[in-house]
């Protein structure tokens, strides 16, 4: 683990852990579900591909495995933060009351 | 000094680690604690790629595959679930 | 015909993921890996069409470059501004779920749009029902159908236009 871009890769890896922490906070903090989602998604896909990138500056034999891991999660992440998000909806949870509008719930309404 | 940051990146994973299991034994919802076990798969994935660059063992990086694909195998089979077998 | 193009590169897309596990080019991987992308091809074909409904035309491939440059700048922008609301003691959220319409008709483009979204600023798609998208909305500006649109799903609609059009 050493080499000219060995300090480069630590200090990305950092970053992308800091967003990791970021993501938890989130979703720790957030009011509702949905808001959650939001914190956590967003948060750990980006948090994930600094990581990735950053072990690829520090390993460089290893960078098309992560790059695999790094795709993979890149598409499934956000889909299923979608489904959970989906699947909270039809669960009946409303969003929290400082929502100001649910366009779904009222088209909902107008189809039953 | 690589080391260094290396342990600090590992210590905020670990914080971030334990703010998604606080989410995850809270709730309230059946759904949230799901949003808390997706994010900590997340979080368990890095974690693991950190081992994988400490240890210098490429083999890990294949555990953080498969375990990817089974988290998320694992997510979209709950979420199905508590849809409530609606449509 | 076309089914067979989709075919030839559905297995082409299989090996090469085979390879890149694998990472050697040896006779006896790609021997294994050619059979195991065959039969995958012949018994689920089908159910895996969405993996090569990609054009593969010079266009389609310069706006894929596009949509990733955009779409990583989105994702950064996304994370800064998530983390200014997560850190700031009095949580200064506004949201709302709101309605959005997509001119994209082949449902993995769609797919991909509504992927994008939520990794965008504040945004989290929720429900996708034929046209129409439902939204959530951290920090929603508004609640009016065609000004979301033109807010959240432009972007990355003229990208995805040309990839599947």
């Amino acid at each position: 683990m050493t080499g000219p871009f060995a300090l480069i890769g630590a200090l990305i890896v950092l970053a992308g852990a800091a967003f990791l922490f970021l993501g938890g906070l989130g979703l720790y903090r957030m009011p509702d579900s949905y808001t959650r989602i939001q914190a956590g998604t967003k948060a750990t896909t980006l948090g994930t591909l600094l990581v990735l990138a950053g072990a690829a500056f520090l390993m460089p034999g290893w960078w098309i495995k992560l790059m695999l891991i790094l795709l993979f999660l890149m598409f499934t992440n956000p889909l299923s933060s979608q489904v959970l998000a989906r699947a909270a909806h039809r669960a009946g949870i409303r969003p929290a009351p400082e929502t100001r509008a649910d366009a779904l719930a009222d088209d909902q309404g107008d189809a039953s | 000094m690589v080391e260094t940051i290396l342990i600090a990146a590992a210590a905020l994973v670990a914080l971030a680690f334990v703010l998604a299991m606080l989410r995850f034994l809270r709730g309230p919802h059946a759904v949230d604690r799901v949003i808390g076990f997706d994010v900590l798969t997340i979080i368990s994935i890095t974690g693991i790629v950190l081992v994988a660059l400490v240890e210098g063992r490429a083999i890990y990086l294949d555990v953080a595959l498969v375990y990817a694909l089974l988290s998320f195998l694992g997510v979209i089979v709950a979420a199905r679930y508590l849809e409530g077998g609606e449509e | 015909m076309a089914r067979s193009v989709d075919s030839a590169k559905l297995f082409g897309l299989l090996l090469l993921f085979w390879l890149l596990l694998n990472g050697s080019v040896a006779p006896g991987t790609i021997g294994v890996g050619a059979v195991v992308a065959a039969l995958i091809v012949v018994f689920f074909g089908g159910s895996l069409s969405f993996l090569s409904g990609h054009r593969l035309t010079p266009d389609a491939l310069i706006a894929t470059l596009f949509y990733l440059g955009y779409f990583l700048r989105e994702l950064v922008r996304a994370n800064l501004a998530m983390a200014r609301i997560v850190l700031s003691p009095s949580l200064p959220i506004r949201p709302a779920i709101v309605k959005l319409r997509t001119r994209l008709t082949d449902p993995v483009a769609r797919l991909l749009l509504a992927n994008s979204i939520t990794l965008t600023p504040g945004t989290l798609s929720v429900e996708l029902k034929g046209e129409w998208l439902y939204v959530h909305w951290v920090s929603a500006t508004t609640t009016d159908p065609e000004e979301a649109t033109r807010e959240i799903v432009s972007g990355f609609e003229k990208y995805l236009e040309v990839m599947y059009g």
